[in-house]
């Protein structure tokens, strides 16, 4: 049985048909085959399935996509307008926040919803706000540096 | 132009913040199937019976294939791809590693069928309805309890669970009696515990059989796609290895556990030949758990002897090194050849000698983790200095620097031998300790370690100098030590008519960045913009032929495989140059992207060189057109980079949490190509190891299950658990290789997992403990300081 999902993704609604059980991050992934969003495990603990709903930083392994019908969700792919990079996107190229990349979407999406609510954080509130993302290969110690790089380069043009 | 040496910018990134990296589990075929593994719950049980019949009939499901199908296939398994010899000289203890097993399950995991469905979500429904009848058996899961008489059989065939000893260095009768006879011994039994390496993006394989070219393409999260190709043709399947392309496409870190060969691969390349269609899988993560060959796993007992100024006399190790229920790809190079031939580390020890016994239990595999052997050795030999110099009074950097080899640049001075068969290639340890203490500001801290006496906290200071061997490997050499393969690396450098370059690696990247590292050595070398370079790696296709990355090898070995190709095309480019000058070859100089001859103003440009190599209008009489070279590069020996790690723990006196306050690493690992995406090496491996000092560690229960496996009960470092690193390297250039790199990969994890287990002993010095297990937990601490 198949139930009717309408989703807002990165500004375009999407009207599918989904098994009621269907994950949101498989929704993104498979019926609207926007890869960016990673799937890291199954306990909802890695952080790499990170998107925004409504604005807010949602973990979507940890909802139903029947659940996001009618809200509206951004993935990494929506984060640059055209060519222009998300503040996020350009601090963590700048300072080396990613190896494999693989943690990386997650780790933006959570960044941004961070930065929205403190855009001036601490080091230790950056880690603090990161404690949901796990990065097996950087050691979070650039991932750091890229999210200071972005706050202030968005204190900046604010 | 100079991009050696500059931190650029990676290439690569762009697609990964945008969400355009493109990994196995992203990649769908048309008519894709899914497939989900029913896997034993149990450690250790004979399989009575696998009833399919009901699953086979659920919705979507395409085909089951169990053990008895991959029997009657003869399909033999997954080999092992090192062979290590008894001490008596008898063969190791192989026995096969079946895709599917029919008999008898031998760890939690074990894959018992391949359900194969339209979807994922209906191929793991129906492989809930597979009944299994098990008769279950007890459980050895520790290589101690595995050795005892009595203890369960992992294989009929393996007496005592002894896949093989195996002894390196001086005769154990000397060692011993030096160790009797010598001023103080410094004794330390310690499990170093078995890690499980998460690299975040789950494995996953995709096999494909096209039909209309007989053709087999394997998409998998490998970091050698070649060798696995290798394996898969002449070992597991048969199949003509001219018909099956391997694919890595970007790999979401490995750290080891996708090096190696897995069941998975083997069985979704057949069975879509089978079916005819593509089959996916993915590992869960507490698939991932039970299934990718984790690290470590050692017991051992080591002493070190010291005469009464404090100079080492001699030191011993036995160790117990848990193999799992199958011998994996690389694992009985780990705890011997990685691990029992760096046992002389920094130090100028005269005699040593190490004895490994591998046993089989009901576990997963263990086989190379981030360092491999190497962080074991370290480990001991480390905590040992720190243990001996407090137990003898003494500093323990002054110890140190007491006992370090001489510096020698292995080109004016010799190569230092070893007690345990190696020869490094050139060091230079005192300075990366005294920078070391320089940054931590040694006697301020002991000052402050004196003056939080009294009050809630404990502070506490430790060190660890390492050294590994890197750049794997001379072919000669680990042929003789038992590889199953060559070591060396292979690259060909294509210019094209335009005068743009395409690199092809048989490294593999999957998170150090080769894209860019590999090619500001390229754009360097040959005078001409990174811009106008791609490095193209991972797919069996494109690439003839490589090893893949491991064993910090990429750049000594792959990246030197590029530079013998590039000095092909520049030789060849200064013979047309001299035509097109009408010079002579020795009267040119090249620099900058142009051929000039000396003396005079007259150039030709490297665009013009390579359009003339494609339209050989005008060109040297007997010259083949083109300019395209490849090269295969085995190195004349391991590299040998070295350092030092400092960590200050504060421990809480009431809650026992440790916390690691500051991380000093000075690291050598020769010439750097991209300080960037070195210190970025480091960086991660520092989380590593610093992770298994006061976080990880698989735990498994009596009756052989992990009961840690998955994200909510294994604990790995979150970014709260980390301070930033303060990092800081010294050069010392390898001298054989033509860019005198040593490698960067793994140092971080080596060196720094008994900086923090020296540092928690040192704040509890006052408490009258020997030793202190890893992981160190809070709870394990506080017991220490009110129990
Ligand atoms: S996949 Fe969602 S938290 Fe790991
Ligand atoms: S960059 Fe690889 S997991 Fe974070």
């Amino acid at each position: 049985m198949k139930v009717p999902v309408s989703i807002t993704v990165n500004g375009k609604q999407y009207d599918k048909m989904v098994e009621p059980r269907m994950l949101l991050v498989y929704f993104i992934r498979e019926e609207l085959a926007l890869t960016g969003t990673h799937i890291g495990c199954d306990t909802s603990s890695c952080g790499a399935c990170t998107v925004h709903l409504d604005g807010k930083a949602l973990k979507s392994c940890s909802m139903l996509a029947v659940q996001a019908s009618g809200k509206s969700v951004t993935t990494i792919e929506g984060m640059a307008s055209g060519e222009n990079l998300h503040p996020l996107q350009e601090g963590f190229h700048m300072e080396h926040g990613l190896q494999c990349g693989f943690c990386t979407p997650g780790m933006i999406m959570c960044a941004a919803d961070m930065l929205k609510n403190n855009p001036n954080p601490t080091e230790e509130e950056i880690r603090h706000g990161l404690e949901g993302n796990f990065c097996r290969c950087t050691g979070y110690h650039n991932i750091v540096k890229s999210i200071q790089y972005a706050a202030n380069k968005m204190q900046e043009s604010a | 132009m100079s991009y050696i040496g500059s931190s650029v910018k990676r290439v690569e990134d762009k697609r990964f913040i945008t969400g355009q990296g493109r990994y196995t589990d992203d990649i769908v075929l048309p008519q894709m199937t899914y497939a989900c593994m029913v896997r034993s719950p149990h450690a250790h049980a004979e399989i009575v019976s696998v009833d399919i019949a009901h699953a086979e009939k659920m919705d979507g499901v395409v085909k089951i294939f169990t053990g008895k199908d991959t029997d009657a296939a003869g399909i033999g398994g997954v080999p092992c791809g090192w062979q290590v010899d008894f001490k008596n000289g008898d063969t190791m203890k192989e026995p096969p590693h079946p895709l599917l097993v029919s008999d008898k399950a031998r760890h939690v995991g074990d894959a018992i069928a391949m359900v194969i469905a339209d979807t994922y979500a209906q191929a793991k429904d129906a492989a809930e309805m597979v009944t299994v009848e098990y008769n279950v058996l007890p459980a050895v899961t520790n290589s101690k309890v595995a050795r005892a008489d009595g203890a369960p059989q992992v294989h009929a065939d393996v007496p005592n669970n002894l896949a093989f000893d195996w002894e390196l260095g001086n005769p154990r009768a000397e060692v011993d009696a030096a160790i009797a006879g010598a001023h103080h011994v410094t004794t330390l039994e310690f499990i170093n515990q078995r890690v499980i390496c998460n690299a975040i993006e789950p494995r996953s394989a995709i096999g494909h059989f096209d039909t209309a070219y007989d053709k087999y393409t394997l998409y998998t999260s490998t970091q050698n796609p070649h060798l696995i190709r290798l394996l898969l043709c002449a070992f597991v399947l048969g199949l003509p290895e001219h018909k099956v392309r391997v694919v890595g496409p970007d790999v979401g870190g490995g750290f080891g556990s996708k090096i190696f060969h897995y069941t998975e691969e083997a069985l979704v390349v057949w069975g879509s030949n089978q079916i005819k269609r593509p089959i996916k899988w993915t590992a869960e993560r507490s698939e991932s758990f039970v299934t990718d060959a984790a690290g470590r796993d050692h017991i051992t007992t080591a002493k070190m002897a010291f005469d009464k100024d404090g100079n080492i006399l001699a030191l011993s190790a036995d160790t117990l090194a848990n193999m799992g229920a199958y011998l994996s790809t690389f694992a009985p190079a780990v705890p011997t050849w990685l691990h029992g031939t760096l046992l002389q580390g920094l130090y100028t020890t005269p005699l040593i000698n190490v004895s490994i016994d591998a046993v089989f239990t009901n576990t997963t595999a263990v086989d190379a983790y981030r360092g491999a052997g190497r962080p074991e050795a370290t480990y001991l030999l480390e905590r040992l200095m720190d243990t001996a110099a407090l137990e003898m009074g003494r500093d323990p950097a002054e110890l140190r620097l007491q006992n370090f080899i001489e510096p020698f640049d292995g080109v004016e001075e010799e190569g230092y031998v070893t007690q345990v068969a190696l020869q490094y290639d050139s060091g230079n340890y005192g300075p990366v300790l005294k920078r070391g203490l320089e940054m931590v500001g040694y006697e301020q801290f002991r000052a402050d370690q004196k003056a939080a006496e009294g009050t809630g906290k404990l502070l506490g200071i430790g060190f660890s100098t390492y050294i590994e061997a890197c750049g794997i490997a001379p072919s000669a050499v680990v042929g003789a030590l038992g590889a199953r393969a060559g070591l060396f690396e292979s690259a060909q450098v294509q210019v094209h008519p335009t005068g743009k370059v395409s690199v092809f690696s048989g490294s593999h990247s999957h998170g150090q960045g080769h894209e860019t590292s590999f090619a500001q050595v390229v754009a360097d070398k040959m005078g001409i913009p990174m811009e106008d370079v791609e490095i193209i790696h991972g797919d069996s296709d494109a690439v003839a032929f490589g090893m893949g990355t491991y064993g910090s090898r990429s750049l000594a070995v792959g990246g030197s495989a590029i530079v013998k190709s590039i000095e092909k095309v520049l030789e060849k480019g200064a013979k047309i140059a001299a035509h097109l000058l009408e010079a002579s070859v020795d009267d040119l100089d090249y620099a900058e992207g142009k051929w000039t001859v000396r003396g005079t103003d007259k150039s030709v440009g490297f665009g013009d060189v390579s359009l003339t190599a494609y339209v050989p209008h005008n060109y040297p009489e007997g010259l083949e057109p083109g300019l395209d070279f490849s090269s295969f590069y085995d190195p004349a020996n391991f590299t040998y980079p070295f350092g030092c790690h400092i960590c200050i723990v504060e421990i809480d006196k009431e809650t026992g949490v440790v916390k690691v306050k500051r991380f000093i690493a000075v690291d050598d690992v020769g010439n750097v190509i991209n300080p960037m995406i070195v210190d970025g090496q480091i960086h991660g491996g520092l989380a590593q190891g610093i992770g298994q000092a006061f976080c990880e560690g698989a735990v498994y229960d009596e009756s052989g299950q992990l009961v840690n496996g998955t994200y909510m009960d294994y604990v790995m470092p979150r970014a709260d658990d980390l301070p930033s690193f303060e990092i800081d390297r010294t050069v010392t250039p390898c001298p054989h290789n033509p860019l005198g790199v040593k490698g960067a990969g793994e140092a971080g994890t080596i060196g720094s997992t008994p900086a923090v287990v020296n540092a928690v002993m040192d704040a509890l010095k006052g408490y009258g403990i020997h030793d202190v297990e890893m992981p160190v937990t809070s709870q394990k601490v506080w017991n220490i300081i009110h129990g």
